[in-house]
Protein backbone atom coordinates (compact mmCIF):
# COMPACT_ATOMS: atom_id res chain seq x y z
CA UNK A 1 0.00 0.00 0.00
CA UNK A 2 1.21 3.63 -0.87
CA UNK A 3 2.07 6.14 1.63
CA UNK A 4 -0.38 8.37 -0.01
CA UNK A 5 -3.52 6.13 0.22
CA UNK A 6 -3.03 4.76 3.65
CA UNK A 7 -2.72 8.45 4.56
CA UNK A 8 -6.17 9.43 3.12
CA UNK A 9 -7.71 6.11 4.47
CA UNK A 10 -6.65 7.59 7.92
CA UNK A 11 -7.98 11.02 6.82
CA UNK A 12 -11.12 9.41 6.20
CA UNK A 13 -11.46 7.61 9.48
CA UNK A 14 -10.52 10.88 11.14
CA UNK A 15 -12.95 13.50 9.59
CA UNK A 16 -15.55 10.68 10.07
CA UNK A 17 -14.79 10.93 13.89
CA UNK A 18 -15.03 14.31 13.92
CA UNK A 19 -18.60 14.30 12.21
CA UNK A 20 -19.54 11.87 15.19
CA UNK A 21 -18.17 14.38 17.75
CA UNK A 22 -19.94 17.19 15.73
CA UNK A 23 -23.19 15.79 16.51
CA UNK A 24 -22.41 14.86 20.06
CA UNK A 25 -21.93 18.14 21.11
CA UNK A 26 -25.25 19.50 19.08
CA UNK A 27 -27.21 16.91 21.68
CA UNK A 28 -24.72 18.13 24.34
CA UNK A 29 -25.22 21.70 23.77
CA UNK A 30 -29.38 21.10 24.44
CA UNK A 31 -28.23 19.06 27.59
CA UNK A 32 -26.53 21.66 29.19
CA UNK A 33 -29.76 24.43 28.45
CA UNK A 34 -32.04 21.76 30.18
CA UNK A 35 -29.35 21.24 33.22
CA UNK A 36 -29.39 24.88 33.41
CA UNK A 37 -33.31 25.54 33.11
CA UNK A 38 -33.66 23.00 35.72
CA UNK A 39 -30.59 24.65 37.93
CA UNK A 40 -32.28 28.07 37.87
CA UNK A 41 -35.65 26.35 38.78
CA UNK A 42 -34.05 24.88 41.91
CA UNK A 43 -32.09 27.79 42.99
CA UNK A 44 -34.69 29.56 44.25
CA UNK A 45 -34.94 27.21 47.31
CA UNK A 46 -32.33 29.31 48.10
CA UNK A 47 -34.66 32.62 48.80
CA UNK A 48 -36.78 33.06 51.93
CA UNK A 49 -39.58 32.61 49.99
CA UNK A 50 -38.62 29.62 48.09
CA UNK A 51 -38.94 27.50 50.98
CA UNK A 52 -42.59 27.00 50.67
CA UNK A 53 -43.10 25.55 48.26
CA UNK A 54 -39.86 23.12 47.58
CA UNK A 55 -42.54 20.23 46.59
CA UNK A 56 -43.67 22.50 44.02
CA UNK A 57 -40.50 23.07 42.57
CA UNK A 58 -39.31 19.39 42.38
CA UNK A 59 -42.75 18.63 40.28
CA UNK A 60 -41.52 21.27 37.84
CA UNK A 61 -38.17 20.08 37.66
CA UNK A 62 -39.14 16.32 37.28
CA UNK A 63 -40.85 17.59 34.56
CA UNK A 64 -37.49 18.83 32.63
CA UNK A 65 -35.78 15.49 33.92
CA UNK A 66 -37.94 13.90 30.86
CA UNK A 67 -36.79 16.09 28.15
CA UNK A 68 -33.02 14.92 29.64
CA UNK A 69 -34.52 11.52 29.31
CA UNK A 70 -35.66 12.31 25.42
CA UNK A 71 -32.40 14.01 24.72
CA UNK A 72 -30.46 10.57 26.12
CA UNK A 73 -32.10 8.78 23.89
CA UNK A 74 -30.86 11.03 20.93
CA UNK A 75 -27.38 11.08 22.38
CA UNK A 76 -27.35 7.15 22.42
CA UNK A 77 -27.93 7.08 18.52
CA UNK A 78 -25.39 9.21 17.56
CA UNK A 79 -22.11 7.05 17.94
CA UNK A 80 -21.17 3.45 18.63
CA UNK A 81 -21.96 2.18 21.89
CA UNK A 82 -19.19 0.34 22.68
CA UNK A 83 -17.24 3.19 21.93
CA UNK A 84 -18.40 5.18 24.81
CA UNK A 85 -15.10 5.77 26.10
CA UNK A 86 -13.85 7.38 23.53
CA UNK A 87 -15.98 10.03 23.48
CA UNK A 88 -17.55 10.77 26.98
CA UNK A 89 -15.40 13.42 27.50
CA UNK A 90 -18.05 15.33 25.37
CA UNK A 91 -20.80 14.64 28.08
CA UNK A 92 -18.71 13.92 31.09
CA UNK A 93 -19.51 17.44 32.61
CA UNK A 94 -23.17 18.02 31.61
CA UNK A 95 -24.05 14.12 33.13
CA UNK A 96 -22.25 15.04 36.36
CA UNK A 97 -24.48 18.28 36.48
CA UNK A 98 -27.45 16.25 35.39
CA UNK A 99 -26.76 13.73 38.31
CA UNK A 100 -26.39 16.40 40.80
CA UNK A 101 -29.17 18.31 39.71
CA UNK A 102 -30.90 14.49 40.27
CA UNK A 103 -29.44 14.06 43.47
CA UNK A 104 -30.58 17.54 44.79
CA UNK A 105 -33.95 17.06 43.58
CA UNK A 106 -34.49 13.75 45.41
CA UNK A 107 -32.84 15.56 48.64
CA UNK A 108 -35.33 18.07 48.37
CA UNK A 109 -38.31 15.54 48.44
CA UNK A 110 -37.03 12.72 50.41
CA UNK A 111 -33.99 13.99 52.07
CA UNK A 112 -32.37 11.29 51.94
CA UNK A 113 -29.01 10.13 49.29
CA UNK A 114 -29.90 9.28 45.63
CA UNK A 115 -28.55 5.93 44.64
CA UNK A 116 -27.01 5.08 41.65
CA UNK A 117 -29.86 3.47 40.16
CA UNK A 118 -32.59 5.91 40.76
CA UNK A 119 -30.50 8.69 39.12
CA UNK A 120 -29.58 6.30 36.53
CA UNK A 121 -33.31 5.93 36.10
CA UNK A 122 -34.18 9.78 36.47
CA UNK A 123 -31.68 10.63 33.13
CA UNK A 124 -32.91 7.85 31.32
CA UNK A 125 -29.69 5.56 30.92
CA UNK A 126 -28.45 2.49 31.95
CA UNK A 127 -26.85 1.50 35.06
CA UNK A 128 -24.22 -1.25 33.88
CA UNK A 129 -21.68 -0.52 31.18
CA UNK A 130 -22.65 -3.78 28.91
CA UNK A 131 -26.37 -2.54 28.72
CA UNK A 132 -25.32 0.52 26.54
CA UNK A 133 -25.19 4.15 27.63
CA UNK A 134 -24.45 4.12 30.99
CA UNK A 135 -23.53 6.54 34.05
CA UNK A 136 -20.18 5.92 35.11
CA UNK A 137 -19.56 5.58 38.61
CA UNK A 138 -17.08 8.04 38.67
CA UNK A 139 -19.39 10.65 37.39
CA UNK A 140 -21.77 9.71 39.72
CA UNK A 141 -19.81 10.29 42.73
CA UNK A 142 -18.65 13.92 41.23
CA UNK A 143 -22.43 14.91 40.74
CA UNK A 144 -22.60 13.35 44.58
CA UNK A 145 -20.11 15.88 45.31
CA UNK A 146 -21.52 19.21 43.74
CA UNK A 147 -24.37 18.52 45.60
CA UNK A 148 -22.65 18.48 49.24
CA UNK A 149 -21.25 21.89 48.31
CA UNK A 150 -25.23 23.07 47.19
CA UNK A 151 -26.30 21.91 50.44
CA UNK A 152 -23.49 23.38 52.80
CA UNK A 153 -25.34 26.84 50.87
CA UNK A 154 -28.58 25.45 51.77
CA UNK A 155 -27.85 25.05 55.45
CA UNK A 156 -26.40 28.76 55.24
CA UNK A 157 -29.60 30.13 53.82
CA UNK A 158 -32.48 28.28 55.59
CA UNK A 159 -31.12 29.85 58.82
CA UNK A 160 -31.27 33.02 57.30
CA UNK A 161 -34.92 31.97 55.99
CA UNK A 162 -35.33 31.30 59.91
CA UNK A 163 -35.83 27.10 59.12
CA UNK A 164 -33.67 26.26 62.05
CA UNK A 165 -33.64 22.38 61.89
CA UNK A 166 -32.64 22.28 58.16
CA UNK A 167 -29.48 22.65 59.02
CA UNK A 168 -28.84 20.05 61.61
CA UNK A 169 -30.85 17.50 59.14
CA UNK A 170 -28.36 18.60 56.73
CA UNK A 171 -25.41 18.33 58.46
CA UNK A 172 -26.02 14.57 59.23
CA UNK A 173 -26.31 13.91 55.88
CA UNK A 174 -23.23 15.30 54.84
CA UNK A 175 -21.55 13.60 57.54
CA UNK A 176 -22.93 9.86 56.21
CA UNK A 177 -22.06 11.22 52.81
CA UNK A 178 -18.29 12.44 54.12
CA UNK A 179 -18.08 8.92 55.96
CA UNK A 180 -19.25 7.21 52.54
CA UNK A 181 -16.17 8.86 50.58
CA UNK A 182 -13.90 8.30 53.18
CA UNK A 183 -14.25 4.48 51.86
CA UNK A 184 -12.97 5.23 48.65
CA UNK A 185 -9.45 4.84 47.47
CA UNK A 186 -9.36 7.38 45.05
CA UNK A 187 -6.52 8.38 42.79
CA UNK A 188 -4.95 11.19 41.84
CA UNK A 189 -7.55 12.72 39.48
CA UNK A 190 -10.25 15.29 39.32
CA UNK A 191 -12.80 13.03 41.52
CA UNK A 192 -9.99 13.48 43.98
CA UNK A 193 -9.68 17.24 43.37
CA UNK A 194 -13.65 17.65 44.24
CA UNK A 195 -13.19 15.20 46.98
CA UNK A 196 -10.66 17.32 48.87
CA UNK A 197 -13.34 20.30 48.71
CA UNK A 198 -15.58 18.17 50.70
CA UNK A 199 -14.17 18.63 54.04
CA UNK A 200 -14.53 22.45 53.59
CA UNK A 201 -18.18 21.86 53.03
CA UNK A 202 -18.42 19.75 56.18
CA UNK A 203 -16.83 22.65 58.24
CA UNK A 204 -19.12 24.99 57.07
CA UNK A 205 -21.52 23.06 57.92
CA UNK A 206 -20.56 21.91 61.39
CA UNK A 207 -19.86 25.82 62.01
CA UNK A 208 -23.69 26.74 61.14
CA UNK A 209 -24.67 23.71 63.41
CA UNK A 210 -22.29 25.40 66.00
CA UNK A 211 -23.53 28.41 65.97
CA UNK A 212 -27.35 27.36 66.42
CA UNK A 213 -26.71 25.35 69.02
CA UNK A 214 -24.54 27.53 71.11
CA UNK A 215 -27.93 30.20 70.62
CA UNK A 216 -30.37 27.16 71.26
CA UNK A 217 -31.33 27.44 68.24
CA UNK A 218 -31.54 23.91 67.31
CA UNK A 219 -33.07 21.05 68.76
CA UNK A 220 -31.67 20.32 73.02
CA UNK A 221 -29.94 17.33 72.11
CA UNK A 222 -27.70 18.37 69.87
CA UNK A 223 -26.56 20.65 72.30
CA UNK A 224 -23.16 19.11 73.06
CA UNK A 225 -22.17 18.76 69.53
CA UNK A 226 -21.96 22.40 69.57
CA UNK A 227 -19.46 21.84 72.69
CA UNK A 228 -17.62 19.51 71.52
CA UNK A 229 -16.66 21.53 67.99
CA UNK A 230 -15.95 24.08 70.68
CA UNK A 231 -13.23 22.32 72.40
CA UNK A 232 -12.09 21.24 68.69
CA UNK A 233 -11.58 24.84 68.03
CA UNK B 1 -27.50 8.74 66.18
CA UNK B 2 -25.37 6.61 65.19
CA UNK B 3 -24.21 9.46 63.41
CA UNK B 4 -24.17 11.77 66.22
CA UNK B 5 -22.02 9.78 68.38
CA UNK B 6 -19.73 9.33 65.12
CA UNK B 7 -19.67 12.71 64.98
CA UNK B 8 -18.34 13.54 68.35
CA UNK B 9 -15.42 11.19 67.88
CA UNK B 10 -14.31 13.11 64.78
CA UNK B 11 -14.28 16.23 67.65
CA UNK B 12 -12.57 13.92 69.89
CA UNK B 13 -9.65 13.61 67.52
CA UNK B 14 -9.53 17.09 66.71
CA UNK B 15 -9.66 18.26 70.47
CA UNK B 16 -7.16 15.33 71.04
CA UNK B 17 -4.98 16.40 67.94
CA UNK B 18 -2.82 18.94 70.28
CA UNK B 19 -3.12 17.70 73.11
CA UNK B 20 -1.79 13.91 73.51
CA UNK B 21 -0.70 11.60 70.56
CA UNK B 22 -1.06 8.59 72.51
CA UNK B 23 -5.15 9.43 73.58
CA UNK B 24 -5.62 10.80 69.51
CA UNK B 25 -4.66 7.23 68.43
CA UNK B 26 -7.36 5.36 70.25
CA UNK B 27 -9.53 7.82 69.57
CA UNK B 28 -8.97 6.67 65.99
CA UNK B 29 -9.91 3.59 66.71
CA UNK B 30 -12.40 3.60 68.20
CA UNK B 31 -13.67 6.01 65.62
CA UNK B 32 -13.20 2.94 63.35
CA UNK B 33 -15.06 0.51 65.16
CA UNK B 34 -17.81 3.25 64.64
CA UNK B 35 -17.95 3.60 61.33
CA UNK B 36 -17.60 -0.29 61.11
CA UNK B 37 -20.91 0.11 63.45
CA UNK B 38 -22.11 2.82 60.71
CA UNK B 39 -21.00 0.66 57.99
CA UNK B 40 -23.77 -2.34 58.65
CA UNK B 41 -26.58 -0.35 59.28
CA UNK B 42 -26.60 2.71 56.72
CA UNK B 43 -27.41 1.44 53.20
CA UNK B 44 -25.14 4.62 51.97
CA UNK B 45 -22.30 3.24 53.50
CA UNK B 46 -22.98 -0.14 52.37
CA UNK B 47 -23.11 1.52 48.75
CA UNK B 48 -20.04 3.77 48.78
CA UNK B 49 -18.38 -0.29 50.13
CA UNK B 50 -19.62 -1.18 46.40
CA UNK B 51 -18.24 1.81 44.88
CA UNK B 52 -14.98 1.38 46.92
CA UNK B 53 -14.48 -2.37 45.59
CA UNK B 54 -15.50 -1.05 41.86
CA UNK B 55 -13.29 2.01 42.02
CA UNK B 56 -10.56 -0.36 43.31
CA UNK B 57 -10.79 -3.10 40.45
CA UNK B 58 -10.75 -0.16 37.91
CA UNK B 59 -7.53 1.20 39.22
CA UNK B 60 -5.90 -1.82 39.72
CA UNK B 61 -6.48 -2.45 36.00
CA UNK B 62 -5.34 0.58 35.40
CA UNK B 63 -1.48 -0.22 36.99
CA UNK B 64 -1.57 -3.60 35.53
CA UNK B 65 -1.87 -2.13 31.88
CA UNK B 66 0.69 0.66 32.42
CA UNK B 67 3.03 -1.81 34.11
CA UNK B 68 2.54 -4.03 30.24
CA UNK B 69 3.02 -0.64 28.24
CA UNK B 70 5.53 -0.37 30.04
CA UNK B 71 7.26 -3.16 29.05
CA UNK B 72 6.06 -3.23 25.71
CA UNK B 73 7.70 0.39 25.60
CA UNK B 74 11.34 -1.02 26.78
CA UNK B 75 11.22 -4.05 23.88
CA UNK B 76 10.37 -1.72 21.38
CA UNK B 77 13.09 0.40 21.88
CA UNK B 78 15.41 -2.28 22.14
CA UNK B 79 14.35 -4.01 18.70
CA UNK B 80 14.79 -0.55 17.45
CA UNK B 81 18.07 -0.24 18.67
CA UNK B 82 19.05 -3.75 17.74
CA UNK B 83 17.30 -2.70 13.74
CA UNK B 84 19.55 0.49 13.67
CA UNK B 85 22.45 -1.80 13.21
CA UNK B 86 21.54 -2.59 10.32
CA UNK B 87 23.58 -0.31 8.42
CA UNK B 88 27.29 -2.16 10.05
CA UNK B 89 26.36 -5.71 9.90
CA UNK B 90 26.47 -7.49 6.63
CA UNK B 91 23.80 -9.70 7.23
CA UNK B 92 20.98 -7.80 7.11
CA UNK B 93 18.93 -11.57 7.21
CA UNK B 94 20.00 -12.23 10.56
CA UNK B 95 19.03 -9.09 12.19
CA UNK B 96 15.64 -9.05 10.64
CA UNK B 97 15.18 -12.87 12.22
CA UNK B 98 16.25 -11.51 15.40
CA UNK B 99 13.87 -8.55 15.76
CA UNK B 100 11.46 -11.12 14.75
CA UNK B 101 11.79 -12.97 17.62
CA UNK B 102 11.93 -9.86 19.84
CA UNK B 103 7.94 -8.75 18.44
CA UNK B 104 7.22 -11.96 19.43
CA UNK B 105 8.32 -11.70 23.03
CA UNK B 106 6.26 -8.00 22.24
CA UNK B 107 3.08 -9.44 21.40
CA UNK B 108 2.86 -11.85 23.81
CA UNK B 109 2.57 -8.85 26.00
CA UNK B 110 0.30 -7.15 24.22
CA UNK B 111 -2.03 -10.06 23.92
CA UNK B 112 -1.73 -10.13 28.04
CA UNK B 113 -3.16 -6.20 27.31
CA UNK B 114 -5.68 -7.41 25.04
CA UNK B 115 -6.28 -10.48 28.01
CA UNK B 116 -6.99 -7.27 30.52
CA UNK B 117 -9.11 -5.41 27.93
CA UNK B 118 -11.87 -8.43 27.50
CA UNK B 119 -15.42 -7.22 27.87
CA UNK B 120 -14.13 -4.09 29.14
CA UNK B 121 -14.51 -0.72 26.90
CA UNK B 122 -10.52 -0.43 25.33
CA UNK B 123 -11.00 3.40 25.08
CA UNK B 124 -11.51 3.58 28.90
CA UNK B 125 -7.88 2.16 29.52
CA UNK B 126 -6.70 3.60 26.52
CA UNK B 127 -4.30 6.44 28.40
CA UNK B 128 -2.72 3.54 30.12
CA UNK B 129 -1.59 1.77 27.73
CA UNK B 130 -1.47 4.16 24.10
CA UNK B 131 2.18 4.79 24.74
CA UNK B 132 3.51 0.88 24.27
CA UNK B 133 1.39 0.62 21.48
CA UNK B 134 3.09 3.58 19.68
CA UNK B 135 6.35 2.41 20.15
CA UNK B 136 5.52 -0.88 18.91
CA UNK B 137 4.04 0.65 15.95
CA UNK B 138 7.07 2.46 15.55
CA UNK B 139 9.37 -0.61 15.98
CA UNK B 140 7.46 -3.20 13.71
CA UNK B 141 7.05 0.31 11.08
CA UNK B 142 10.78 0.30 11.41
CA UNK B 143 11.45 -3.05 10.61
CA UNK B 144 8.88 -3.23 7.68
CA UNK B 145 11.00 -0.30 5.84
CA UNK B 146 14.24 -2.03 6.16
CA UNK B 147 12.48 -4.89 4.29
CA UNK B 148 10.41 -3.87 2.16
CA UNK B 149 11.04 -0.07 1.88
CA UNK B 150 7.19 0.89 2.09
CA UNK B 151 5.19 1.79 4.44
CA UNK B 152 3.37 -0.41 6.72
CA UNK B 153 -0.50 -0.38 6.69
CA UNK B 154 -2.80 0.01 9.92
CA UNK B 155 -4.39 -3.16 8.55
CA UNK B 156 -0.98 -5.19 8.31
CA UNK B 157 -0.46 -4.03 11.81
CA UNK B 158 -3.69 -4.66 13.47
CA UNK B 159 -3.75 -8.55 11.35
CA UNK B 160 -0.55 -9.67 13.81
CA UNK B 161 -2.42 -8.82 16.70
CA UNK B 162 -5.25 -10.89 16.64
CA UNK B 163 -4.36 -13.61 18.39
CA UNK B 164 -6.49 -17.27 17.45
CA UNK B 165 -6.13 -19.95 19.82
CA UNK B 166 -6.12 -22.40 16.64
CA UNK B 167 -3.61 -22.38 14.17
CA UNK B 168 -5.41 -23.01 11.37
CA UNK B 169 -7.47 -20.21 11.46
CA UNK B 170 -4.31 -18.43 10.69
CA UNK B 171 -2.39 -19.95 7.79
CA UNK B 172 -0.74 -16.12 6.71
CA UNK B 173 0.45 -15.33 10.17
CA UNK B 174 2.06 -18.18 11.78
CA UNK B 175 4.48 -16.45 14.64
CA UNK B 176 1.48 -15.03 16.01
CA UNK B 177 -0.52 -18.15 15.64
CA UNK B 178 2.18 -20.50 17.08
CA UNK B 179 2.74 -17.74 20.13
CA UNK B 180 -1.27 -18.43 21.12
CA UNK B 181 -0.98 -21.46 20.14
CA UNK B 182 0.82 -22.43 23.32
CA UNK B 183 -1.14 -21.03 25.46
CA UNK B 184 -4.33 -22.29 23.74
CA UNK B 185 -5.22 -24.65 26.48
CA UNK B 186 -5.86 -21.99 29.24
CA UNK B 187 -7.35 -19.38 26.63
CA UNK B 188 -10.67 -21.75 26.26
CA UNK B 189 -10.31 -21.40 22.35
CA UNK B 190 -11.28 -17.21 22.95
CA UNK B 191 -9.81 -14.68 20.07
CA UNK B 192 -8.27 -12.17 21.23
CA UNK B 193 -7.36 -8.90 19.14
CA UNK B 194 -6.20 -5.57 20.10
CA UNK B 195 -6.76 -2.99 17.48
CA UNK B 196 -4.25 -0.36 16.97
CA UNK B 197 -6.42 3.11 16.62
CA UNK B 198 -5.36 5.15 13.60
CA UNK B 199 -4.35 7.95 16.20
CA UNK B 200 -1.84 5.50 17.53
CA UNK B 201 -0.93 4.36 14.13
CA UNK B 202 -0.28 8.24 13.31
CA UNK B 203 1.89 9.36 16.62
CA UNK B 204 4.13 5.87 15.70
CA UNK B 205 4.43 6.70 12.63
CA UNK B 206 5.77 10.02 13.45
CA UNK B 207 8.28 8.67 15.80
CA UNK B 208 9.56 6.44 13.10
CA UNK B 209 10.31 9.45 10.92
CA UNK B 210 12.97 9.89 13.19
CA UNK B 211 14.23 6.74 13.19
CA UNK B 212 14.69 6.64 9.27
CA UNK B 213 16.39 9.74 9.77
CA UNK B 214 19.35 8.60 12.29
CA UNK B 215 19.35 5.13 9.80
CA UNK B 216 19.92 7.30 6.86
CA UNK B 217 22.73 9.80 8.19
CA UNK B 218 24.60 6.31 9.47
CA UNK B 219 24.46 5.13 6.36
CA UNK B 220 26.24 7.46 4.70
CA UNK B 221 28.80 6.25 7.17
CA UNK B 222 29.32 2.97 6.46
CA UNK B 223 29.37 4.05 2.28
CA UNK B 224 25.69 3.76 1.36
CA UNK B 225 24.78 6.43 -1.03
CA UNK B 226 21.53 4.31 -2.00
CA UNK B 227 19.71 4.37 1.18
CA UNK B 228 19.72 8.27 1.76
CA UNK B 229 17.54 8.97 -1.15
CA UNK B 230 15.03 6.02 -0.40
CA UNK B 231 14.46 7.79 2.78
CA UNK B 232 14.73 10.98 1.40
CA UNK B 233 11.67 10.26 -1.00
CA UNK B 234 9.56 8.43 1.99
CA UNK B 235 10.28 11.04 4.28
CA UNK B 236 8.48 13.27 2.01
CA UNK B 237 5.77 10.79 1.23
CA UNK B 238 5.18 10.50 4.46
CA UNK B 239 5.60 14.59 5.16
CA UNK B 240 2.85 15.21 2.53
CA UNK B 241 0.80 12.78 4.24
CA UNK B 242 1.04 14.13 7.34
CA UNK B 243 0.18 17.81 6.20
CA UNK B 244 -2.97 16.17 4.09
CA UNK B 245 -3.76 15.24 7.38
CA UNK B 246 -3.16 18.43 8.96
CA UNK B 247 -5.20 19.63 11.55
CA UNK B 248 -8.52 17.51 11.62
CA UNK B 249 -6.23 14.63 13.69
CA UNK B 250 -5.75 15.03 17.18
CA UNK B 251 -3.42 17.75 18.73
CA UNK B 252 -0.29 15.26 19.97
CA UNK B 253 -0.32 14.71 15.80
CA UNK B 254 0.19 18.30 14.94
CA UNK B 255 2.69 18.83 17.75
CA UNK B 256 5.17 16.10 15.80
CA UNK B 257 4.94 17.47 12.72
CA UNK B 258 7.83 20.17 13.87
CA UNK B 259 9.89 17.32 14.28
CA UNK B 260 8.89 15.77 11.15
CA UNK B 261 10.30 18.71 9.32
CA UNK B 262 13.15 19.22 10.99
CA UNK B 263 13.96 15.22 10.14
CA UNK B 264 13.27 15.59 6.67
CA UNK B 265 15.78 18.55 6.38
CA UNK B 266 18.21 16.89 7.83
CA UNK B 267 17.71 13.57 5.36
CA UNK B 268 17.62 16.12 2.47
CA UNK B 269 20.50 18.01 3.70
CA UNK B 270 22.21 14.84 3.72
CA UNK B 271 21.32 13.56 0.33
CA UNK B 272 22.37 17.24 -1.41
CA UNK B 273 25.75 16.91 0.24
CA UNK B 274 25.86 13.52 -1.54
CA UNK B 275 24.79 15.15 -4.74
CA UNK B 276 27.35 17.89 -4.95
CA UNK B 277 30.07 16.50 -3.46
CA UNK B 278 29.56 13.42 -4.05
CA UNK B 279 31.91 13.22 -7.52
CA UNK B 280 34.11 15.33 -6.12
CA UNK B 281 35.48 13.39 -2.70
CA UNK B 282 36.77 9.39 -2.95
CA UNK B 283 34.24 6.81 -1.92
CA UNK B 284 36.25 6.28 1.21
CA UNK B 285 36.34 9.87 2.13
CA UNK B 286 32.33 10.62 2.51
CA UNK B 287 31.84 9.06 5.56
CA UNK B 288 34.44 11.58 7.16
CA UNK B 289 32.16 14.57 5.62
CA UNK B 290 28.91 13.35 6.17
CA UNK B 291 30.26 12.43 9.83
CA UNK B 292 30.93 15.71 10.39
CA UNK B 293 28.07 17.01 9.38
CA UNK B 294 26.17 14.67 11.49
CA UNK B 295 28.04 16.03 14.52
CA UNK B 296 26.89 19.27 13.72
CA UNK B 297 23.10 18.14 13.60
CA UNK B 298 23.53 16.71 16.93
CA UNK B 299 23.49 19.67 19.05
CA UNK B 300 19.99 20.74 17.30
CA UNK B 301 18.79 17.03 17.93
CA UNK B 302 18.96 17.70 21.67
CA UNK B 303 16.60 20.11 21.57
Amino acid sequence: MSVGSMFSLIQASLSSDQDIREEIRKVVQLLEQTAREILTLLQTVHQTSGFKDIPNKCQKARVHFETVKTLMVELKTKFPIDQYYRFNEHWRFVLQRLVFLAAFVVYLESETLVSREVVAEILGVHMHRDKGFHLDIEDYLSGLLILASELSRLALNSVTAGDYSRPLRISSFINELDSGFRLLNLKNDSLRKRYDGLKYDVKKIEEVVYDLSIRGLGKADKADDGKGEAVGK
Amino acid sequence: MIINKEKLNKEKIFGGFRKRKHENMQSRNRKEENENKVNSSSPVLLSFKSFQNELDARHDKHERLVKLSRDVTIESKRTIFLLQRVTSVPEVEDLLNESESKFEVIRQKIKQIAQELVGEDMHQFHRAFSPGIQEYVEAVSFQHFIRSRSLISLEEINKCLVFTPKKEEQPGDSECSTLSNSEAENQNQQVLCLQVTPTDYLLGIADLTGELMRMCISSVGNGDVETPFEVSQFLRDVYYGFTYIGNTGPYEVSKKLYTLKQSLAKVEDACYTLTVRGSEIPKHMLADVLSSKTTMIQPEEAM
